[in-house]
């Protein structure tokens, strides 16, 4: 056996703090963190109540925190309190003939789909990765290859019931308390704590997924065949070779989906086709060396990917087509020790065709590898504030962390906020307060609202410090 | 295959973990504990996950003359009894809290050991006479081996381990298997703030869970879980007396 030292023991009970990051693993806080167990125990530590005379006085402030998907400072809280939400993991209620779930805000969206979708139901929409909680797939307003047709992950949330600063329960929905509903959704955690939602899960006849690929030599053509498909798919994403310059800039996979009826099936899944067969799934276990990913790798790597999809059609399960990095557990790992960034940024579709290919030529400009850049077109936005998407098209791709990272950033935010741009909250790490406020006109409003609901600033994170949506303590 | 099953000390980590993977197989549940609301409420979650049926017992561990009725009463919630118990409940307190408060040193020997004996005890008459069933306990890798870091804890897990293998003894030959189950490092809201989560030692409530319901369908005696601790305890147990009395681990 190991020697004390290095046994995961606890020296002092009283104080548990924890270096905790986000999914890009490249910014690290020293956070105190909370994972109360029921909405009792959470709103006593939210109140700053002493139920435990033997604790240590709270921390000054708190942000909700669930699987910790979000990649940059959104979960995070340097100096203050994370409410870890994962074991507030109850599902309450469910309805089968409107598909209504109300469930508790930890519940990860793999749980509900590993719970309804053998009844026939899946998820209203959902972001590339389905280890995400119910609580923080409305608090980042998630989106997901359904967005031009469906909407954001605010278009299923019927109601959702909120914890305040002052330790008050309040139910908020868009007919009720509509303005709270409202910052709340997109609000990242700031307005109070989702505790349940009611959301409408949508019937499916399988778990299966027709889907088309269709490779376009260049970006003019990635955008003209989203704009001539996506009126006939439900689905649709492209992978996008970031290192292709010249007349290949921006050569792409589409990959255009469908629900998958049970003639679609091959015979032999027709007798049960709302079922997957389990896969082993490899994972990364330790951080890989920075030198893993290179130009030449990840050169190697977009070539294979570029020749493997040949245009075509085929039927894929929902894990193969919703959530194909899911496949390696832990895959942010392969970034090695300093982490990655994601740049996720949004275009308006005016000038979206411009702004990308200015965003592309900086990108394969500054030879930094990226690979996994993904290009989708996006619906009209929602009443949300805060909300990220609007008709146009999204962005967004990794870079493995370094110091020239920040200096292209700027040059990529310059670009973006040129073309009338914004930037995606849940991936965020690096931005100003100054861009972000041009980048989301709507704030204001917002500000209202926080201002109305917690005029103490119970709740705070990295991020919101940093981009001045709460002031620094 | 519906199955009931009792599950006691409900609302801990581990038995939530395990309640959630035998409502997914069609268990009918009991589930007893002492928060009777938050039992209520994980109640509906196990029948939305597949239980067919749920129902909710008040169980004291501190208050013996209650578990022979308790155990009663739970054989009595569903047609056709139970067919299996499965005692979770336990509590972990400070060490050091426990040398200088006699009265918290033997409440943490009761609620670990003392209950499960009488409540056990209750079980076992029952299904001895139905000639079918099986008891499943959570013991711990603190009673393996003596340790100045829990020495109170430990002390009962070791009991329990001991009337664990006491109970096989006499049920084996009578159709109740009784289960041994030896966590190692466990993620729940019990050790919060004693171990880190993030450590690669440290094991999630689902994992164990999901190994304990494997070990129930193999009739297993023993688990270890995750399955290196049958290894890390047999070396500590190996160690002579005298080098382990000099080692803080």
């Amino acid at each position: 056996m190991t020697p004390e030292g290095s046994l995961p023991l606890r020296r002092d009970p009283r104080l548990p703090t924890r270096a905790l990051s986000g999914w890009g693993r490249c910014l690290v806080e020293t956070c105190s963190v909370a994972r109360p167990t029921d909405v009792g125990r959470l709103a006593e530590l939210v109140a700053g109540g002493r139920s435990d005379p033997d604790r240590e006085p709270g921390p000054p402030d708190w942000i909700p925190r669930g699987l910790g998907r979000a990649y940059g400072d959104s979960s995070l809280n340097a100096g203050g309190g994370v409410l870890d939400l994962t074991r507030l993991d109850r599902l309450l209620a469910f309805d089968p003939e409107t598909g209504v779930l109300e469930c508790e805000a930890g519940v990860s969206l793999a749980d509900v789909i590993a719970t309804f979708l053998p009844r026939g139901f899946f998820l209203h929409t959902s972001p590339g990765t389905k280890h995400v909680t119910v609580g923080g797939a409305i608090a980042a307003d998630v989106h997901g290859k359904n967005h031009h047709h469906d909407g954001s992950f605010r278009a299923c949330v019927r109601s959702l019931r909120l914890l305040l600063a002052d330790g008050s329960l309040v139910e908020c929905s868009p007919a009720e308390r509509g303005d709270l509903f409202d910052a709340t959704v997109g609000g990242m955690g700031l307005t109070g704590v989702i505790v349940s939602a009611r959301i409408r899960l949508r019937r499916q006849p399988t778990a299966y997924y027709r889907v088309r690929y269709r490779r376009t030599t260049n970006l003019d053509a990635a955008l003209e065949a989203f704009a001539e498909s996506d009126a006939s798919y439900r689905y649709s994403v492209a992978w996008i070779d970031c290192l292709a310059r010249g007349a290949h800039l921006g050569r792409s996979v589409l990959m255009l989906g469908r629900d998958a009826e049970v003639a679609d099936l091959p015979p032999a899944r027709r007798a049960e086709p709302l079922r997957v067969a389990p896969v082993w799934r490899p994972s990364v276990p330790v951080p890989l060396p920075g030198v893993a990913l290179n130009p030449l790798t990840v050169r190697a790597f977009n070539a294979a990917f570029w020749a493997r999809h040949r245009d075509g059609e085929r039927t894929e399960d929902f894990d193969r087509y919703w959530y194909p990095l899911d496949r390696v557990g832990g895959w942010n790992r392969i970034y090695g020790a300093r982490g990655f960034v994601q740049y996720q940024a949004w275009l308006p579709r005016a000038s979206s065709r411009a702004g990308l290919v200015e965003l592309l030529e900086a990108i394969s400009a500054s030879r930094r590898a990226s690979f996994l850049a993904v290009l989708k077109a996006c619906g009209p936005a929602n009443a949300s504030p805060l909300s990220y998407l609007d008709t146009g098209h999204t962005l967004a791709l990794d870079l493995p962390y370094g110091d020239d990272v920040p200096a292209l950033f700027d040059r990529l935010d310059a670009i973006l906020l040129r073309h009338g741009g914004r930037l995606y909250l849940a991936k965020d790490a690096l931005t100003s307060p100054e861009r972000f406020a041009a980048m989301y006109p709507r704030l204001e409003a917002w500000r209202k609202v926080k201002e109305a609901v917690d005029p103490g600033r119970r709740f705070a994170s990295s991020q919101a410090r940093r981009l001045g949506l709460v002031e620094a303590r | 295959m519906s199955e009931t099953v009792l599950v006691i000390g409900a609302t801990s980590g581990i038995a939530r973990a395990l309640c959630r993977v035998l409502a997914a197989r069609g268990c009918r549940l009991v589930l007893a504990g002492r928060r009777r609301e938050e039992l209520e409420v994980f109640g509906r979650d196990c029948v939305l996950r597949g239980a067919p049926e749920v129902a909710v017992e008040p169980f004291e561990a501190l208050d013996f003359d209650s578990h022979e009725a308790f155990v009663a009463r739970c054989f009595e919630r569903f047609p056709g009894g139970l067919d299996g118990v499965v005692a979770c409940h336990g509590t972990l307190p400070d060490q050091a809290a426990t040398e200088r408060d006699a009265a918290l040193a033997r409440r943490t020997i009761d609620a670990n050991l003392s209950s499960m004996v009488t409540v056990l005890h209750a079980v076992a008459l029952r299904l001895e006479a139905r000639g079918d069933g099986f008891i499943a306990a959570l013991s711990s890798v603190a009673g393996d081996r003596g340790r100045a870091s829990n020495a109170t804890y430990g002390a009962a897990k070791a009991g329990l381990t001991a009337f664990l293998s006491g109970l096989r003894n006499r049920l084996a030959g009578k159709g109740v298997r009784v289960l041994t189950v030896i966590p190692g490092f466990v993620a729940t809201a019990m050790t919060e703030g004693v171990l880190d989560p993030d450590s690669p030692l440290v094991a999630t409530p689902e994992r164990v869970a999901h190994d304990i319901d494997r070990a129930l369908r193999r009739r297993r005696d023993v688990l270890y879980t995750p399955w290196f601790w049958r290894y890390v305890m047999l070396a500590i147990r190996l160690l002579p007396e005298r080098v382990f009395k000099r080692l803080r681990i």
